[in-house]
């Protein structure tokens, strides 16, 4: 009887060690102590694991990488592409944990499998970023969009969080049918599921136009994953999601889940279906303009903080598409540096967001807002330079991103595209400013909360200085950057 | 051949008999009953075709488990299904129009059926001939080398599955009584009984 070679688990080792990881900790959290005090013990401890988990994950990721490999018969691909990506959406993450600690405790809901769902979330996702077959993307997807429906719902005596979570799931059940639906197709018109095959069989197809249903699959395909990253027309359930959520879970939210999606959209398009870009570029161009409008235009007339932030990052996510339309290596690089600082400038506003407690209550009105700089000089300072940033003023850190973005529309000759952004970025820049104004100049009427938190002043130094420092590393960011686009466009 | 010929149009008769029965029985008890001889019927015509693993499957899964959860919920949920089927006669005719546009739909579909000659040798995981080894075997040996990854991540969604509805449903309530059988075994006739002398006549 033939026994079967032993794969090479070396590449997935991260993802491998994340699994144990997390099922180990729930085993640990499982058999503590029962009881309301031991309970919150319990969840701290299993958050700090959590977080030392992610980290060794970081490490495994950088020191496994390096060159492409396959693994498991090709379904499942490590290159600089998904290192880059990987090491974003885990620090995504651990931040999100350590954010998240003590909101959790003040909602009274700090329960152990919080921390232990962001950590299968991340599995979800890093499986995402390095999937290279149709079937290894859809479950690395769904093992992320399950987690955060339970995330989204975590809060369940509240009818908002339940609500949320219950709009994401339908929607996101939807998206993912969606999804299945083109892979289904695609894999009908060619016979395969892997990109390798796949990229094979259109090679040296641009000139031809392939048959309609394999351009329906595609399309399928392009609408589950702008779905995912929220992109218009499939943004509906954003604003809803992001302010029914507990704060740390939109936070969450807002970043990883984003990149993790992005980085899977980049991989899809680029890879099995690149030389069909002239079947899905104009589709992509839409999106992103209609992102980037809505996101200007839709968030002028908001009040709620966290329904602001999901219009902001609908538009943020316009504008990383930019990339994506342009559709080469000079594109990519554009994206990769626009996530890698989205990732820093969004974790830090939602811990401001965090911040914003009174009377042991959050309060999530940007009115509340007011006289924020005489309360809370340091973290009002910390959101200025968020919002300045997000706005894209230099030399902050959100100018680079939008700079480099706007660098390949150009060089692409997509000059539409760079004009609407630039109109739709000064738009936005009036809500990012405005809360900037009521923080500064409006009477200081009810002061929020007084000690922050040291976790949150760790997080809020480490963003802003990274945000506020940007162009003293930007060279290192790019360059790693152009590795990593440079490796998606050389297989 | 005349055996399995009859076997057939047994089991598959049976089949859609128990199928009409499942949404024709007034008692959804029977109902559930029906149900379970039509998934078994169905599981003998996959011996039929050769596919002895799916229907082990059949029986193991659908009448095993899912079927007697369904039992469980009509026994324990008080679901008027009497009221539920008021409107069955009325909305007959709409139904059984959709129904005729889904088969004719099908018809079609199928009567165009092309199957393109590469799509065969581009098949994502070539099948082994069916008289060599056998299905559990064959699916066996192809779920765990060729797809092991997708078999284990699949795994660990059904465990997000599994965690997600534990934290959403589960509570804990104060004042609940919990059978604590090591407490229950390792009490003692010293702990709880007390023996005392009475004085006639007096009480305690």
């Amino acid at each position: 009887m033939p026994i079967a070679q032993v794969p090479n688990l070396m590449p997935a080792l991260p993802e491998i060690f994340l699994a144990c990881a997390a099922m180990a900790l729930l085993m640990l959290g499982v058999f503590q102590k029962p009881g309301p005090e031991e309970e919150i013990k319990t969840a701290r401890l299993i958050s700090y694991l959590s977080v030392t988990t992610l980290v060794l994950a970081l490490l495994l990721v950088l020191t496994v990488s390096g060159e492409r490999l396959l693994a498991f018969g090709g379904m499942f691909v490590v290159d600089p592409f998904a290192m880059f990506f990987k090491v974003l959406a885990l620090i995504a993450s651990a931040t999100a944990i350590v954010i998240s600690r003590q909101y959790l405790e003040i909602q009274d809901i700090a329960r152990f499998e919080f921390p232990v769902l962001i950590v299968l979330a991340t599995l979800g996702m890093m499986m995402m970023i390095s999937a290279n077959d149709l079937i290894a993307l859809y479950l690395g997807l769904e093992l992320q969009s399950l987690c955060l429906y339970v995330v989204a719902a975590f809060q369940k005596d509240d009818a908002r969080s339940t609500e949320a979570g219950l709009k994401y799931f339908v929607l996101g059940a939807l998206a993912s049918g969606m999804l299945l639906y083109g892979c289904s197709l695609v894999y009908g018109f060619t016979g395969t599921t892997g990109f390798e095959g796949l990229a094979t069989q259109f090679h040296g197809a641009a000139g031809k136009s392939p048959s309609v249903g394999l351009v329906i699959g595609i399309v399928f395909i392009l609408a589950g994953l702008a779905f995912k990253v929220s992109a218009v027309p499939f943004h509906m359930w954003t604003p809803d999601v992001y302010e029914g959520a507990p704060t740390p879970v939109t936070a969450f939210f807002s970043v990883a889940p984003k990149i993790a999606a992005i980085a899977l959209f980049v991989r899809v398009m680029v890879g099995p279906f690149g030389d069909l870009v002239a079947q899905w570029q104009q589709i992509v161009i839409f999106i992103s303009i209609a992102s980037m409008l809505l996101g200007a235009f839709a968030a002028i007339n908001q009040h709620n903080i966290k329904r602001l932030m999901a219009y902001s990052s609908i538009g943020h996510v316009g504008f990383a598409l930019i990339g994506l339309a342009v559709g080469d290596a000079v594109g990519v690089r554009a994206i990769l540096v626009y996530m890698a600082i989205y990732l820093f400038m969004t974790i830090g506003t939602f811990t401001c967001i965090l911040c914003m407690r009174r009377n042991n209550r959050m309060v999530e009105e940007i009115d509340d807002l007011a006289g924020f700089s005489k309360s809370h000089p340091m973290v009002a300072l910390a959101m200025a330079v968020f919002m300045f940033s997000m706005a894209g003023i230099p030399p902050l850190a959100g100018f680079f991103g939008k700079f480099y973005i706007f660098l390949a529309a150009i060089e692409a000759q997509l000059y539409t595209l760079a004009i609407i952004g630039v109109l739709s970025s000064v738009v936005a820049a009036f809500y990012y400013l405005r809360i900037i104004k009521v923080m500064y100049f409006d009477e200081l009427t009810d002061s929020l909360d007084k000690p922050i938190g040291r976790e949150m002043a760790a997080v809020l130094v480490g963003t802003g200085l990274v945000v506020l420092l940007f162009f003293g590393f930007l060279a290192p960011v790019v360059s790693g950057a152009e590795g990593a686009a440079a490796a998606l466009f050389a297989g | 051949m005349i055996i399995q010929a009859i076997a057939f149009y047994l089991f598959a008769f049976v089949a859609v008999a128990a199928g009409v029965l499942v949404i024709s029985a007034r008692n959804p008890v029977h109902s559930v009953l029906f149900l379970i001889l039509a998934f078994f019927s169905s599981a003998a015509l996959f011996v039929l075709m050769g596919a002895e693993f799916l229907a082990m499957i059949l029986v193991v899964v659908y009448v095993g488990a899912v079927a007697v959860l369904f039992l469980f919920v009509v026994m324990m949920l008080d679901v008027n299904f009497v009221q539920l089927r008021e409107g069955f006669l009325q909305y007959l005719p709409v139904g059984g129009l959709i129904g005729l546009v889904l088969l004719v739909e099908l018809l079609v579909v199928v009567g165009a059926w092309v199957f393109a000659p590469e799509a065969a040798a581009s098949g994502a995981a070539p099948t082994p001939a069916p008289d060599a080894v056998s299905n559990t075997h064959a699916l066996g040996a192809l779920l765990y080398t060729r797809y092991v990854y997708l078999f284990q991540a699949a795994g660990m969604v059904l465990l997000v599955a599994m965690i997600g509805a534990i934290v959403l449903t589960h509570r804990r309530r104060a004042g609940v009584r919990k059978q604590k059988i090591a407490e229950q075994v390792g009490r003692r006739p010293e702990d709880t009984v007390e023996v005392r002398k009475v004085p006639t006549g007096q009480g305690i």
